[in-house]
């Protein structure tokens, strides 16, 4: 057994860990990285980074078959084949260019990566297992960054055709037909996807409508679409039980059971946080179903350990596990700070995409009254050189002083607003501060500040 | 699109330099022909320069307190139309890739009109010299309750230890900027001070400007220069007090009220006729007292800028009322800094009160190259002693400083004694009495 001696010892190399330890370690504090998979955790290699590529090759087919079929935009084309194989090696390609670019970080950084798993001994030591042997490293602070998986279907555990997330990302030829049980933003942008592809894809939510955290406004757009893609959608429904052996699945609709038939299913009913393993029983941690509670400075009930991104309470979003990470770098470092964000943009890339950041519709509503405007995405010249005028950008303000409290879209490409709307809320502007802020023409930016203007004052082309 | 340079104007007789007081514009700022653009001060006025043609401020000449030559570089603006009369070419105007841009944009968008600000947010605006940001009545909260500030300013406050919560913003919707910071680290929270006694801390530093430093500089000059001497002598001014109420009685209401300054004015002007030596300008240099026929009697006058002293003109040759009439111009025209400077020079003899302030006993300084000053002090009943009983009677002390260079006591004394008899003998003032 070998015994180190480090500073800050960071377990998880996903956004949240290896942001962290490598700005750490880049602050000279001396920094040890376990990671018991690949660096670069969910999001690189099996969540954001592959579904974006997937979604992306998925848009190309698509194009190509209207193009094929009666001709789109003037482009006709013979006949598309999808060689799935070259597809996914380009995919893989991305991810393996980008888990190289975090190892070279944390070799620059000057951080020490270990390979394993990791188990507490107690607050100031943990246990790794890695290939070499066994490694027991005591160091003054330890971030708990081990992120999430797929929640399973209470009596349909992840195996043969029952597959989560990571599975369907690694699927070598698009099923021919795919149940997608939630309709959440993975199962959506997963299932979008393969429909895509050539898949006969059914959305089964239990809910009564799609994307439930968001209005029924925005999420609209995105149900129409899905219809034209010839996804059925099953809403109000609920799984009760998988026939692998006949490939059926059995459901509880509100007109009755059910059942359909399917060759793969994908479950994405939510993330449950990694907290098992870890021997988290040998800290005193205050945690809620899995998750780890932290203070504002992602600090747990004991002194020294911190934990961040998907294991704490809040958005399992890799921007939040990057600031997260960013901000006890610096505590550990010894600068002082405080979590002290107003927002969290969420974005689904569903088609078309949404963008939500700061409060919704609804959590505004509550907290007082509103100026909300709307701007259409069929006003504007931009959207209609993409061909895809469907959707529009909402800002919610403060009916008293016109301060931006939410800001939302749903239309093309709109994901890229999101860092306008963040910054926006984050820096308390009011929306006559947008309003008076030029944007290019032509952009879909400009209906942001076309829906600014309606509050201000009036929209130039509302 | 030009740019074009204006230079200081001549703004007064013979001067050569002044100085800058305050600017009204900033560079980047768009400036409109007419508008005051800034404030200069010569010897003591100051005075307005308005915008010569309207256009962006893309350089200023410089802050407040330095001195420009006349015919120097005041201002630079970029104005909208090219100008073939402008001359030289100035610094080449950076536009060119404005004026392309501006031919490549295709008017294809009507231009959005201007958006009236709701009422709801009314956008405070700075004032520059105010020490403290104006901030917001109430606390602003963003979305998620907490005080509205960005981020870059929560991390300062946090770093220097500030809870934002004790912060009023100044900034749009009371948002909290980096000013507000500041101001708070320097003055404290802006809520209500408590009872208990604090010990002071921290100086402030006033630069002299303007009037101000002239007023040093002739202040210096005049004590430095001038051996000062004072005498103080009591009048009764019962019989004027009585003469000048009466006068009001009867003509206040169509000639205005006349205070106890034209009195004087007219007690100088007769005291002199009998003592030129007093009503002169001593030019220690070429070692000349020049004695001036005429009294142009300045009028030493508190302003917001400070000490100036406007001249009544031919002050002999008016009526009291005339000369109350003239006084009053004169000092609401120094007040209101419409003052010329011509209005300010040419002075032979100044007066100075005080008012109701006026104390027991001044020792005022001489107003250079003048021999002398007149004081006046505040009226009040005093006992005076006449002979058998002590009888509540009107006094007001004179305080009078002359130049004993040029001025005996011998004859400074005589002067105040003339002024005393002219004022407790009112009649005096405006009969021939002399030729008998």
């Amino acid at each position: 057994m070998t015994d180190l001696s480090t500073t800050l010892l960071v377990i998880g190399g996903g956004p949240g860990g290896y942001v962290c330890a490598s700005r750490a370690a880049r602050m000279g504090v001396d920094t040890i990285l376990v990671e018991e998979g690949k660096l670069g955790g969910t999001c690189l290699n099996v969540g954001c980074i592959p579904s974006k590529a997937l979604i992306h090759v998925a848009q190309e087919f698509h194009q190509a078959q209207r193009q094929a079929r009666d001709g789109y935009h003037g482009i006709r084309v013979s006949e598309p084949e999808l060689d799935f194989a070259a597809s996914q090696a380009w995919m893989s390609g991305i991810v393996s260019r980008l888990v190289s670019g975090v190892t070279g970080l944390l070799e620059r950084s000057g951080v020490k990566t270990i390979i394993g798993r990791a188990r507490f001994i107690d607050g100031k030591t943990v246990e790794i297992e890695s290939e070499t042997g066994r490694i027991l490293v005591h160091a003054q602070k330890i971030v708990i960054a081990t992120g999430s998986r797929s929640a399973e279907l209470p009596g349909i555990p992840f195996a043969g055709a029952v597959i989560d997330s990571t599975a369907a990302l690694a699927l070598q030829t698009p099923p021919e037909r795919l149940a997608v049980v939630g309709a959440g933003y993975i199962g959506l942008e997963l299932g979008t996807a393969f429909a895509k592809l050539g898949s006969k894809v059914t959305v089964i939510e239990a809910a009564d409508r799609i994307l439930p955290q968001y209005d029924d406004k925005l999420t609209r757009v995105i149900r129409r679409r899905l219809a034209s893609f010839d996804i059925d959608l099953h809403l109000g429904t609920r799984v009760t039980g998988w026939n692998g052996v006949a490939a059926r699945l059995l459901l509880e609709t509100p007109e009755g059971p059910a059942e359909i038939g399917a060759d793969t299913v994908l479950v994405a009913v939510g993330r449950v946080p990694n907290t098992d393993g870890l021997a988290l029983n040998e800290l005193n941690l205050q945690t809620d179903r899995g998750f780890i509670e932290v203070d504002e400075h992602c600090q747990t009930r004991m002194r020294g350990v911190y934990a961040i991104g998907d294991v704490t309470p809040g958005p399992m979003l890799a921007h939040r596990a990057m600031a997260q990470g960013e901000l006890v770098a610096d505590l550990v470092a010894g600068h002082d700070k405080a979590w002290d964000r107003t927002s969290v943009p969420a974005v689904c890339f569903t088609d078309p995409e949404i963008v939500s950041v700061g409060l919704t519709r609804h959590e505004a509503e509550e907290a007082g009254s509103c100026a909300i405007s709307e701007f259409s995405f069929r006003a504007s010249g931009r959207a209609m050189t993409l061909d895809d005028a469907e959707g529009f950008v909402r800002i919610i303000a403060r009916e008293s002083d016109h301060v931006i409290l939410g800001m939302q879209a749903v239309g093309p490409g709109v994901s890229e607003l999101s860092g306008e709307f963040s910054l926006a809320i984050e820096a308390g502007l009011r929306v006559e501060d947008v309003a008076s802020t030029i944007h290019a023409h032509p952009t879909l930016s400009e209906a942001v500040q076309e829906a600014a203007l309606a509050t201000a004052s009036m929209a130039n082309h509302g | 699109m030009a740019e074009r340079t204006f230079k200081l104007p001549d703004i007064g007789e013979g001067i050569a330099e002044a100085e800058l007081g305050g600017w009204m514009v900033k560079v980047g700022d768009l400036a409109k022909e007419d508008d005051i653009i800034c404030e200069v001060t010569t010897d003591k006025a100051t005075v307005e320069i308005p915008a010569p043609f309207s256009g962006k401020v893309l350089w200023i000449a410089g802050e407040p307190g330095e001195i420009i030559a006349i015919g120097g570089d005041l201002i630079r603006i970029e104005t909208d139309h090219v100008t073939a009369a402008d001359g030289a070419p100035q610094d080449p105007p950076a536009t060119e890739e404005a004026q392309v841009d501006a031919k490549q944009a295709p008017a294809e968008r009507p231009q959005p009109a201007a958006a009236p600000a709701p009422d709801a947010a009314p956008a405070p605006v700075a004032a520059p010299q105010a020490r403290r940001p104006e901030p917001h009545r109430t606390q602003a909260l963003g979305p998620t309750g907490k005080p509205l500030a960005a981020p870059s300013v929560r991390g300062r406050a946090r770093q220097m230890g500030i809870d934002l919560r004790q912060l009023r913003g100044s900034g749009p919707a009371g948002r909290i900027l980096h000013d507000d910071l500041e101001a708070f680290v320097a003055l404290g929270p802006d809520t209500g001070r408590s009872g208990g006694r604090t010990e002071r801390t921290g100086t402030e530093e006033v630069r002299l400007t303007g009037i101000r430093r002239t007023i040093a500089d002739r202040m210096a000059m005049s004590k430095s220069r001038i051996p000062h001497f004072s005498i103080i002598e009591e009048v009764d001014v019962e019989s004027l007090e009585g003469l000048r109420s009466a006068l009001n009685q009867k003509f206040a209401e169509e000639r205005g009220k006349l205070t106890m300054l034209p009195f004087i004015v007219q007690a100088v002007a007769r005291a002199i006729e009998t003592h030129p030596e007093i009503n002169a300008l001593f030019d220690d240099e070429a070692g000349i007292v020049t004695r001036h026929a005429a009294l142009h009697c300045g009028i030493a006058t508190q302003t917001e800028t400070g000490l100036m002293v406007p001249v009544l003109r031919h002050a002999e040759a008016r009526s009291l009322w005339k000369n109350a009439r003239e006084i009053r111009r004169l000092s609401e025209a120094a007040r209101d800094r419409r003052i010329t400077p011509a209005e300010l020079r040419g002075s032979t003899l100044t007066i100075t009160s005080l008012g109701p302030l006026g104390a027991l006993a001044t020792t005022p300084v001489i107003n250079h190259p003048e021999v002398a000053i007149v004081g006046i002090n505040k009226i009040s009943i005093r006992p005076v002693w006449d002979g058998a009983a002590f009888q509540p009677r009107k006094m007001m002390n004179l305080s009078c400083s002359f130049d004993h260079r040029v001025v005996d006591g011998w004859n400074a004394a005589e002067f105040m004694a003339t002024l005393k008899s002219l004022l407790e003998t009112p009649a005096m003032l405006f009969m021939e009495w002399q030729d008998d």
